[in-house]
């Protein structure tokens, strides 16, 4: 029979053979390419038996507009056998803005939820014992802050930060590539980040300092390839940033930790995993002479792909994230968000974000699936993909390296034009039907009328978190959150490791936006060349 | 000779989420309109200042922030301060079924297209309501 008229090519356009035999690798050497889970290069996963030994960690995302009413939510997921805590800020937050700042204006508790001080962080983590749970923080320019709040809220339960265990998203250098949140340029960025790197591995032992992202890569339009490349690519960068800095590989790198996406193409994916753990690795310990078997390992965080969710018949997207899911597994992630169905309407209802969990939880409990470590390994066609990953990103590394590295390529706007080039390209495949999707370009209900529950956010909440901000405002030692936002001054204009000065500020409740703001007027603001 | 349709692409707010406008911006001028791309975290102020100075036919406003409800109105009271209500405003982004009807009745919005929506119908629809003379 003849082939169907089709264009048989991953989402990534990666051209693909109709059947995968042992000449699809010739040199294959299992010591060399694979070796045992647990062992260099790590390609069959980070730790000797896997998911055996404990369950990837159930992290749904979650924040939406105060404190208090995430602080809820939060109680709710842990109710309902979460086993991390995740949170979304908002917009201002993420960009270093105050709720009662104008640009502020309709954005306060939107897509996540309002932190302005030590206060809010306070509230958020009522109730809830932060030396028994893990809590990951999607935050990038403010980092340094909202760690800082972290850590004193955490003292004011009685918990030492050497206790404290989690993630810090901090990964600034995305931002500039795709996620588009900056505040400072990227070399103060960058400080700010070797002085996260510094003050961790000494008082925050157990904490991920840097959560380095190809989420965002991929959101933004990026190839699996290049999702794979350009994170490693700011991985590697972050190293040399360390090691410039003056601290030693072996000191900081062990709590480098990644996240990437899990886009809908299977097989696509799980090679990027296992090709990402395997570059890392190498790189690791030949390149930068990490000595520390802990320094070379990636280990990960797995968010399914939110950009490829329908907003047209979205039931549809909860089968969608549980392949997803499924090849975050067999892809060896350590720990996943599920996306919930309405994702692309609104922020997630309660019961949305039940079915997402309970995706994660079928999939860990009932269909056998992380019983056997890296079940796929020998497959041709997960092997020799495998391979082309690594090949593809090598040729981009290359490529990074001859335009003066990942600082001057941001600046040379070559990540964003690849990115755009891909994100269009996809575009048009979909618009001319050369790629289905399904309940949009194909099998479309043309009278669909939507039927799930949409999430509203009260614009009451606005009001009510300024009102709080300007109380606090009011009632606060004013003195001393002066002169400790002045020695902060003092400090970001020398060499100083800055976040005992920005732990101070957050300990008098100095806002936010205040820190932000004398840091900008030391560092300035980042501005973007627009391209498209 | 007929003028070229002119349009400015902006992303009001905080969010920058720019994919979506990076694409219709470039769909756009691979349709043959002059697009000029404001880049990201704009106010409603700077993007009718921009609109005026370049003397644009229509606006596009992408908002995935949730902060449509406030940023579109602006946008569009803003360009009737500055006698500029005849460019036609539009937009698109994550913009819940309610609120598209709020914002197009209200007269905010001529029109707003969401997820899913191809280049070829955004190009259409300008070609219809801008009158190239």
């Amino acid at each position: 029979m003849k082939d169907r008229d089709f264009k048989f090519e991953t989402v990534s356009s990666m051209p693909v053979k109709d059947l995968y035999t042992p000449l699809d690798l010739p040199d294959f050497d299992y010591q060399r390419d694979l070796g045992m889970p647990g062992e260099y290069p790590y390609t069959r996963g980070v730790q000797r038996n896997m998911y055996r030994g404990r369950l990837w960690t159930m992290r749904q995302f979650a924040g939406f507009a105060t404190a208090r009413e995430s602080n809820q939510r939060y109680k709710y997921l842990l109710a309902n056998g979460q086993t991390g805590l995740s949170v979304a800020f908002d917009m201002p937050t993420i960009m270093g803005y105050d709720s009662d700042h104008p640009r502020a204006f309709g954005e306060v508790g939107r897509v996540g939820v309002a932190i302005d001080s030590l206060q809010d962080m306070e509230i958020l983590f009522d109730g809830i014992p932060l030396d028994k749970i893990s809590t990951s923080m999607t935050i990038n320019a403010p980092a340094a802050i909202l760690w800082c709040m972290y850590i004193a809220t955490a003292e004011k339960q009685g918990v030492p930060s050497e206790k404290l265990t989690g993630t810090i998203q901090n990964d600034i250098l995305k931002e500039y590539i795709a996620q588009k949140s900056w505040i400072f340029p990227p070399e103060p960025s960058m400080r700010l980040i070797t002085n996260i790197f510094e003050y961790g591995s000494k008082y925050v032992p157990k904490w991920n300092t840097i959560s380095i992202s190809g989420y965002h890569i991929r959101e933004a339009g990026a190839t699996a390839v290049q999702e794979l490349a350009f994170t490693l690519a700011d991985g590697f960068a972050y190293v040399e940033a360390g090691i410039a800095a003056g601290l030693n590989v072996d000191d900081f790198a062990p709590r480098l930790s990644f996240f990437f996406n899990a886009h809908i193409d299977f097989f696509e994916e799980i090679a990027k995993y296992r090709a990402a753990r395997r570059i890392w690795a190498r790189h690791m310990r030949e390149k930068y002479g990490a000595k520390d078997p802990r320094s070379w390992l990636l280990r990960f965080h797995t968010q399914t792909a939110g950009c490829s969710l329908t907003a047209q018949q979205p039931e549809n997207n909860i089968v969608r994230t549980a392949y997803e899911a499924l090849a975050a597994v067999l892809g060896g992630t350590q720990s996943l968000h599920t996306n919930s169905m309405d994702e692309v309407l609104a922020l997630p209802t309660e019961k949305a974000v039940q079915i997402a969990l309970r995706t994660q939880q079928i999939l860990a409990y009932e269909t056998g699936v992380p019983n056997v470590i890296d079940p796929l390994a020998g497959s041709y066609y997960v092997e020799a993909l495998t391979n082309k990953m690594e090949e593809e990103a090598e040729k981009y590394f290359a490529e990074i390296e001859r335009r003066g590295g990942v600082l001057k390529a941001i600046d040379q706007n070559f990540f964003q034009q690849e990115i755009a080039d891909a994100a269009y390209q996809f575009q048009r495949a979909v618009d001319k039907k050369q790629r289905i999707v399904v309940g949009v370009n194909e099998f479309a209900n043309p009278d669909e009328k939507l039927e799930i529950e949409i999430l509203k956010i009260d614009p009451q909440i606005e009001k009510e978190q300024v009102e709080r901000l300007q109380k606090l405002r009011r009632e606060r030692d004013n003195i001393r959150v002066r002169e400790t936002l002045d020695a902060l001054r003092k400090a970001a204009e020398g060499p100083e490791n800055l976040i005992p000065y920005i732990l101070e500020c957050v300990r008098a409740y100095a806002t936010e936006g205040e820190i932000i703001q004398v840091l900008k007027e030391v560092f300035g603001e980042y501005k973007e060349k627009p391209i498209f | 000779m007929q003028r070229k349709i002119r349009v400015l692409v902006a992303k009001p707010g905080l969010d920058g989420h720019d994919r979506g406008a990076r694409v219709v911006a470039r769909g756009l001028r691979d349709a043959g309109m002059e697009v000029v791309y404001t880049g990201l975290h704009q106010t409603p102020e700077q993007i009718v200042e921009a609109a005026i100075q370049e003397d644009v036919d229509v606006v596009g406003l992408s908002i995935l922030s949730g902060a449509h409800m406030t940023l579109i109105p602006r946008v569009k009271e803003l360009l009737k301060e500055n006698g500029a209500e005849d460019i036609i405003l539009m937009a698109g982004g994550t913009i819940p079924e309610d609120d598209i009807k709020a914002l197009k009745e209200g007269g905010y919005a001529q029109e707003i297209f969401t997820p899913g929506t191809t280049i070829e119908e955004i190009v259409d629809w300008i070609n219809s309501v801008v009158k190239t003379a």
